[in-house]
């Protein structure tokens, strides 16, 4: 199932997202987990608040990161992972 | 974009920060789980930290990195500085995991820690009904506690994360565990076979499952898994099999002071919270600041790297990958913590994990006849 441009991602409830100085990344804390987010992970996630869709999301990025073209696709693909993941879930 | 990443670098070449602290706020509680992982001689633990230690220990393991913070005992509701405690964590920046048998807490309790700025209450059962419970955890009253407030705990808005310590006499309830964890709304349930450290080492032959006693479990929890992926649920189930069964070993809290802390109620400093069995001299933050405790004591460089290894760990070309297994159980089981852990089938010692094995195929000991953790049969073992 693909994911449509209006749907809004937000955190699973006891899900985290913080920056962590110490290990110079955002990660994704849960109970008794935690994920390092890599770069491009940690921006998208950083956007998803529960109010902006994902076309928002898509367009903040791509304003944030004018050199990377078109980040539609990986946008898409990365949420759809996090969903897989039970990180986020869809509204 | 899989966005995981290799593990950050610390202040010293080769060792990374401490990003897991579990902090034991106290040996004190009012269960007797036959399994537990306290120490034997736990009674005789003096002086827990005051509220105050503990405030200082949570900020040094935080500016060293530490996320994840397991609030733990003994029952740790027992300490009436609980919220501060966990009020402090959360401001510091911690993800806070309060990790509970339930007994003790109200809903009043779950709402006060939730405002306090507490993300998790895990609550342990015994078993999926209350006889059985009740007998493995040596109260009367827990069962129905229990369910109450894994029930408030929903209610509040937490995630629900559901924890039953598996062995030879409830594991055959695996369908009944599962299906009372979807009706509570279980997040996360953790079947956990126990361990034989501890009070569960005194224990072994009353608790270790039989291989088939494993394998179905196995089966029916996989069975279940596939069902609750089919209807879309998010319940996750995580089965933790015994070490004992295991053919390869696990890198044991991945690696020795490699990434968790465990604080005991005195201050005692270890890298996993059954390392104090070991014969080896362990700091405490009462005299040691975390960071040096971490990155300079003896205790905890005691078995980093692997120069510390003898054969046939030495020249295994396992060893990155595993650690030679488990300090405790080579300890236990042979005597000498140095030694390959002997679930490794290349352990000279591993005809101790076959003969285990061996006698949970006919083991006949009844519950009435494991030894209960509680302070009077604790002073028989420091009295020797
Ligand atoms: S395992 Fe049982 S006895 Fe031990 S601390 Fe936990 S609830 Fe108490
Ligand atoms: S010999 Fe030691 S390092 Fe090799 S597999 Fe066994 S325990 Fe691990």
């Amino acid at each position: 199932m693909g994911i449509s441009m209006e749907q809004i991602p937000r955190l699973r409830p006891g899900f985290r997202f913080q920056w962590e100085p110490a290990q110079n990344a955002h990660v994704l804390l849960y109970p008794e987990g935690m994920v390092r987010l890599n770069g491009s992970a940690g921006a998208v996630l950083k956007e998803v608040d529960g109010q902006r869709n994902v076309a928002d999301i898509v367009a903040l990025l791509e304003q944030q990161f004018p050199d990377a073209g078109s980040l539609l696709e990986d946008v898409s693909d990365f949420l759809k992972d996090a969903e897989q993941q039970h990180w986020i879930v869809f509204t | 974009m899989n966005g995981h990443h290799a593990m950050p670098a610390g202040d010293r070449p080769g060792i990374g920060p401490p990003l897991w602290l579990l902090a034991e706020l106290t040996y004190r509680c009012p269960l007797q789980c036959p399994y537990c992982s306290n120490p034997l001689d736990f009674a005789q633990t003096q002086q827990e930290l005051t509220t105050e230690e503990w405030v200082r220990v949570l900020r040094q393991g935080r500016e060293m990195g530490a996320a994840q913070l397991g609030f733990s005992g003994g029952e740790p509701l027992v300490r009436q500085d609980l919220a501060e405690l966990i009020a402090e964590a959360r401001q510091l920046g911690y993800y806070t995991n309060l990790i509970t048998s339930g007994l003790g807490l109200t809903e009043a309790k779950v709402n006060a820690f939730r405002d306090a700025g507490l993300d998790h209450i895990q609550v342990s059962f015994q078993a999926s009904d209350p006889e059985l419970n009740n007998a493995v955890a040596g109260s009367r009253k827990a069962f129905d506690h229990k369910l109450a407030m894994a029930r408030a705990v929903k209610e509040a808005g937490y995630p629900m994360v559901l924890n039953f310590v598996i062995h030879r006499h409830n594991i055959h309830q695996m369908e009944d565990i599962i299906s009372l964890c979807e009706r509570l709304g279980a997040d996360y349930v953790e079947l956990a076979t126990c361990q034989y450290y501890g009070w569960a080492f005194e224990n072994r032959e009353g608790l270790m499952p039989s291989k088939a006693q494993l394998e179905k479990a196995e089966a029916e929890v996989n069975a279940y898994r596939e069902r609750l992926t089919a209807s879309g649920s998010a319940m996750k189930l995580i089965f933790v099999t015994p070490d004992y069964y295991e053919e390869r070993l696990k890198a044991c809290m991945n690696g020795w002071g490699s990434l968790f802390l465990t604080v005991a109620p005195d201050g005692t400093a270890l890298p996993c919270h059954s390392a104090r069995l070991l014969p080896i001299e362990f700091p405490n933050v009462r005299e040691s600041s975390l960071h040096s405790i971490w990155y300079d004591s003896p205790g905890f460089n005691h078995y980093r790297g692997d120069s510390w290894m003898p054969e046939p760990c030495r020249s295994c070309d396992e060893k990155d990958k595993d650690f030679g297994g488990c300090r405790c159980q080579a300890y236990l089981l042979t005597g000498n913590a140095d030694n390959a852990d002997p679930v490794c089938s290349k352990s000279p010692h591993h005809d101790r994990i076959l003969a285990a094995r061996k006698a949970a195929d006919h083991a006949t000991a009844g519950l009435e006849e494991l030894t209960y953790r509680n302070a009077d049969n604790s002073r028989l073992f420091f009295r020797g």
